[in-house]
């Protein structure tokens, strides 16, 4: 242990923190502009086409658990290390309150672990304080966006279909993949119940778009992390060829500690970090910072970032930093399509995640709730891991063999078998992902007394769901049992109901936060200008979805992208005019 | 392949994958928990690999109660024309392992050894392990199916439920149980739509 404090010698034209979505589309504009940048990422090095960290195409039986959870909250093929809890890096919650945190500490972060589904915000998903008079509008409309939203699905490649849907904005597309078969019965199930079901927008390449990268080749393991690079990660898309520019210095296991700021000017001046691999304290000199440590992360950073000039934290003179935290919310139910037994066999994979979804349809002046949700779907004849055939005792005594015969549940010996591959590929799911109300009340904030094992103060949160979020989880398993039972389908399980909030997940399951460094144009109100530059510190930008002043029903990864483009564009636009 | 090439071909290639081909003596390492040692190369952090060598370096059951989860699995899942047993494949071993590996299923397993032995010493006078195939199969009968099963018996139910969920998912996580399932993926493709014979019988 050294108490010395290191200095970089270089003073960089800007430092980035955090290696995922914002902060590897900073690092690739900005180095690709010329740019020398400096990328802290706290957790290791990280590359899907690196034989060691390869994941993807292993067999089940490679894992002695099978892929079983034990390490990695999505299973052991899973690409993304950390998880809700990560050891020596506690957080809490108010008593009464909940939220769980989902880190990624490994270069492209939480870009490892998503499901690659990329929704563009629509125009009223900017605008809902004007439109509803609930929440607040974006300092910014879908016009400002809509350019680098095509950039970036030029530049990343995205699958999807031209719908013409007014706040489902059509994207720059590379071919769909044609629809499995349980697919098939959810699109026939909508059409009758007049629920859209159009093709996802993934960003997987059905198509190779460059040299670099090649084009998916149907493993269904997006998750896993791909060694071709045929869908995105920030590592593989972004990261890795910005540090081609030679314009990249890449520091993997830099834990950030606080942004440094001169006291005369108020400008930041860098930042300093702690190498998690020997507890040194380092600091790196730059003439501008991006912070892309994620929503919750950079908050935490900028409250941390105390000095007698910001006593209240940097960028903080509004106060609002922590507060607004929003979750996507989430809910599920699953079914049981029973003239989807005793499948033929062919190869189903198809593309990491479900190849439709179903945008938001309805309207909320007509509902008792005031945001929407879409709905991701799931089945088909996927890879057996830990788990399968599991419960099979709830399930083998309902339905009659061939022959007409009933067996009790449960039993043992050559039925089972039989019972595992009659049910192989007739289960379904539906999960919804809705937009919650981003409330004031929900923030995180520093932990009196408590720190890390780096020494660093931790968050604690507090956050609940208002009864708009819970009444649409109310609407969402209605309309998941309509649709299993519209399609010959069992629900499975009881209906949620009221006692679990209508199987409304806990706030953070859905990985989705956003919110904590909000923009706006009233720096009374807010941290950030439309630009996500702190209204307080000209020469200090936020580049993950601490920003957003909301989330649409839309997973908001895409808009990160689009939005840490835009933002440093602007960096380069300042710079040029010596504004910053 | 051909299912029985598979069969002939299937060696010890990982943990608990074992075949019909295996030896009797690799078959009762298998059992008790001792799976050769092999090389982590399916992306592991450091961190994963040292928790996963201390874990295979432990012993969790003894070799009585593995006797008993190997019966177990033979029962659950038997050799079948030529796809192999729960046990040929190693099934023992994996249980092993999970216990390990996940402690909240420890006491339901041990527990629920314990809770047979007493019973199948209370019918027959023995562990469960030493009595006739016929006695066995008095005591299995009475606790495989949950629907018909007395009050009586409830924790023997709720442990051969665990004993089956894990026999059956670790048979399918095999080579042989991808062989039984007949399923064809995890491998690169061209994926154009299911089979136009699929699509036309359900009339899409």
């Amino acid at each position: 242990m050294t108490f010395q404090i290191k200095e970089t010698p270089e003073i960089f034209d800007v430092v980035i923190v955090g290696s995922g979505a914002g902060g590897g589309m900073a690092a690739y504009t900005l180095t690709k502009a010329g740019a020398k940048v400096c990328l802290l990422e706290a957790g290791s090095y990280y590359d899907p086409a690196d034989p060691q960290y390869i994941t993807q195409m292993k067999n089940p039986w490679e894992s002695p658990r099978r892929g079983a959870s034990s390490t990695r909250p999505f299973g052991d093929f899973d690409a993304a290390y950390g998880g809700w809890q990560i050891d020596g890096e506690p957080y809490s919650a108010v008593k009464g309150t909940e939220f769980h945190w989902f880190r990624s500490r490994m270069l492209g972060g939480r870009t490892n672990h998503w499901g690659r589904i990329s929704l563009r915000f629509g125009p009223n998903d900017f605008k809902r304080g004007s439109l509803t008079g609930i929440g607040d509008d974006w300092p910014i409309g879908y016009d400002d966006l809509k350019p680098f939203y095509d950039k970036t699905d030029k530049l990343i490649g995205i699958f999807g279909s031209v719908e013409n849907m007014f706040n489902e904005p059509d994207g720059i597309f590379l071919p769909p993949p044609p629809m499995r078969l349980h697919e098939h019965f959810i699109k026939k199930a909508g059409t009758n119940l007049k629920i859209p079901v159009i093709p996802s927008r993934l960003s997987i390449l059905t198509r190779p778009i460059n040299n670099e990268r090649g084009s998916c080749f149907y493993c269904s393991q997006c998750s896993r992390g791909c060694n071709k690079y045929a869908d995105f990660s920030s590592s593989s898309v972004l990261v890795i060829p910005a540090m081609k520019t030679g314009n990249l210095t890449l520091i993997n296991h830099a834990m950030v500690r606080e942004v440094l700021t001169d006291q005369a000017t108020g400008l930041a001046t860098g930042v300093s970090y702690v190498d998690t691999k020997t507890m040194a304290e380092v600091s790196v000199r730059a003439k501008r910072v991006v912070l892309g440590a994620s929503a919750c992360e950079s908050a935490r950073l900028l409250l941390n970032s105390k000095s007698a000039r910001f006593p209240q934290g940097l960028a903080n003179t509004s106060g609002v930093i922590g507060k607004y935290l929003n979750d996507s919310t989430g809910a599920s139910r699953s079914g049981f399509v029973p003239s989807l037994m005793n499948r033929d066999r062919y190869n189903e994979d198809g593309v990491g995640g479900s190849h439709i979804y179903s945008p938001w349809w309805l309207d909320n002046n007509k509902l008792d709730f005031a945001r929407g949700y879409h709905i991701e779907y799931g089945g088909g004849m996927g890879m057996p891991g830990y788990g399968f055939g599991m419960g099979m005792h709830n399930n083998n005594g309902k339905y009659p063999y061939p022959n007409g015969e009933k067996l009790p549940a449960g039993g043992y010996g050559s039925r089972l078998r039989e019972d595992v591959n009659r049910f192989y590929g007739a289960h379904i799911g539906m999960a919804g992902r809705g937009e919650p109300i981003p409330l004031e009340t929900n923030y995180c904030e520093i932990d009196p007394g408590k720190v890390d094992k780096f020494g660093i103060p931790t968050l604690r949160f507090h956050y609940k769901w208002s009864d708009q979020e819970i009444m649409q989880a109310k609407h969402m398993q209605d309309t998941f049992e309509e649709m299993i039972i519209e399609m010959g389908g069992i629900p499975l399980g009881n209906k949620p109901g009221p006692e679990t909030n209508y199987g409304l997940e806990a706030p953070g399951k859905i990985i989705h936060e956003v919110g904590t460094v909000r923009m706006g144009d009233n720096p009374n109100r807010s941290a950030l200008n439309k630009y996500q530059q702190a209204h307080d510190v000209k020469n200090l930008f936020v580049v993950d979805a601490g920003p957003f002043v909301s989330q649409g029903d839309k997973n908001v990864t895409w808009t990160i992208l689009a939005s840490a483009m835009r933002t440093s564009e602007y960096i380069i636009d300042q710079v040029k005019a010596n504004k910053i | 392949m051909k299912r029985r090439d598979l069969i002939k071909n299937i060696t010890l290639t990982s943990v608990g994958l074992a075949t019909a081909q295996v030896l009797p003596a690799q078959t009762e390492n298998i059992a008790a928990g001792k799976p050769k040692k092999q090389k982590s190369n399916y992306g592991r952090t450091p961190d994963e690999v040292k928790r996963d060598e201390k874990l295979i370096s432990e012993t969790f059951f003894t070799p009585g109660e593995m006797a008993v989860i190997t019966k177990l699995c033979d029962i659950i899942l038997p050799a079948e024309g030529t796809s192999p047993s729960a046990v040929q494949v190693g099934v023992p071993a994996f249980i092993e392992f999970i216990a390990k590996d996940m402690p909240y299923q420890q006491v339901p397993l041990r527990g629920g050894i314990m809770w047979l032995e007493n019973y199948s010493r209370k019918l027959f006078g023995k562990s469960f392990v030493a009595i006739t195939p016929a006695n066995q199969m008095t005591i299995v009968d009475a606790i495989a199916y949950p629907e018909l099963a007395t009050p009586a018996v409830s924790a023997g139910v709720a442990f051969f439920n665990l004993m089956r969920d894990l026999t059956l998912t670790g048979f399918y996580t095999t080579e042989a149980g991808f062989e039984d399932l007949g399923y064809v993926g995890n491998r690169p493709n061209n994926w154009e739509g299911p089979p136009a014979e699929v699509l036309k019988k359900f009339n899409f």
